[in-house]
């Protein structure tokens, strides 16, 4: 069963909560699929408005666990005062621990990721830090203290699925003991199985769910992608081969000639 | 006196953080508070004493990816 910092999840499936066409729409998408975290995030309450108070409790109702975000945040101050209030409001130390550097893009800034990932560390926070595929940025914050690691595959929200295959495999390769978790650019199930085949302990998406015509049903074939790779993974996959084997017995054919 | 409250500045009658949050009506265990940059634990907000030109931050939970 997939461990995240002691505790342990039935579902290597994690959803994200936004672009959802209604609240109802997201909690079926997450019971459907048994989805085993829901990602949020903290944002400016109107006055007087009660907007967050009921998406939390919708959440607490889904009786999964909840890791929040620093999405947004582009310095180690606002990841970290972000993360300290996240802590308090959501009562868990899990953190997804994510530091922009380029707007287009929304490529983590490693520089500061691994800044903010020591002090949340020292802190007691359970960080879960959206980085790129970089083996040597991923060594920094293992050394940091981060016991779990979350690359992209691609950009946010872009659905373009593993751009690196072959860095994705080295993370794996370098860092057996430690859960992988593909976070951001999936865009349909064959890309999380893909990932799921590499070894990688679970996935986390949002927009490829959110953004089906039918999310409920997404979420759903999620799960069995993920499920299916993760079986694939464990079978023993057979490698590529440049020539043709055949398959049935040559042994024992009838001559006719 | 003047504080900057979610990124606009107000006026407020309030001296300390947890009249500020009643003046204005918010209510509800889910609010987040940060006073220039910093968190303030919810039981801490009775103490905070809030000053000309402080910048105040009051959070809470929202969908996120």
């Amino acid at each position: 069963m997939l461990s995240l910092y002691g505790t342990q999840l039935p579902s290597r499936l994690l959803l994200g909560t936004a672009q959802y066409p209604s609240l109802a729409i997201l909690a079926d998408a997450v019971k459907a699929s048994a989805a085993s975290v829901a990602t949020v995030s903290l944002r400016r309450e109107a006055a007087g408005g009660r907007a967050g108070g009921q998406f939390w409790s919708l959440i607490r109702s889904l009786g999964i666990m909840v890791l929040p975000n620093t999405a947004g945040c582009h310095s180690v101050k606002e990841a970290v005062t972000t993360a300290r209030m996240a802590r308090e409001v959501f009562g868990t130390n899990w953190i997804k621990l994510e530091i922009i550097g380029n707007h287009d893009t929304l490529q983590p800034d490693v520089f500061g990721l691994v800044d903010a990932a020591r002090i949340l560390c020292e802190e007691g926070f359970a960080v879960f830090p959206y980085t790129t595929e970089d083996l040597i940025v991923a060594q920094r914050l293992i050394e940091a203290g981060c016991q779990v690691l979350m690359p992209w595959c691609a950009p946010i929200g872009s659905a373009k699925g593993p751009r690196n295959l072959d860095a994705l495999r080295s993370l794996r390769g370098h860092f057996p003991e430690i859960p992988l978790i593909v976070d951001a650019g999936l865009g349909r199930p064959s890309h999380a199985a893909a990932v799921m085949e590499l070894g990688f302990d679970a996935v986390l998406l949002n927009t490829a769910v959110a953004k089906a015509a039918d999310p409920t049903t997404m979420a759903v074939a999620f799960a069995k992608a993920v499920e299916a790779g993760r079986e694939a993974f464990l079978a023993g996959l057979l490698e590529p081969r440049d020539m043709a084997v055949p398959s049935t017995p040559v042994i024992g054919k009838g001559v006719f000639a | 006196m003047k504080l900057t409250i979610n990124g606009t500045i107000r006026d407020a009658f309030a001296s300390t953080l947890e009249e500020l949050l009643s003046e204005l009506e918010y209510e509800g265990d889910w609010l987040a508070t940060a006073l220039n940059g910093e968190l303030v634990h919810r039981g801490d907000r009775p103490q905070c004493q809030l000053a000309e030109g402080d910048r105040i931050e009051i959070l809470s939970p929202m969908k996120g990816g």
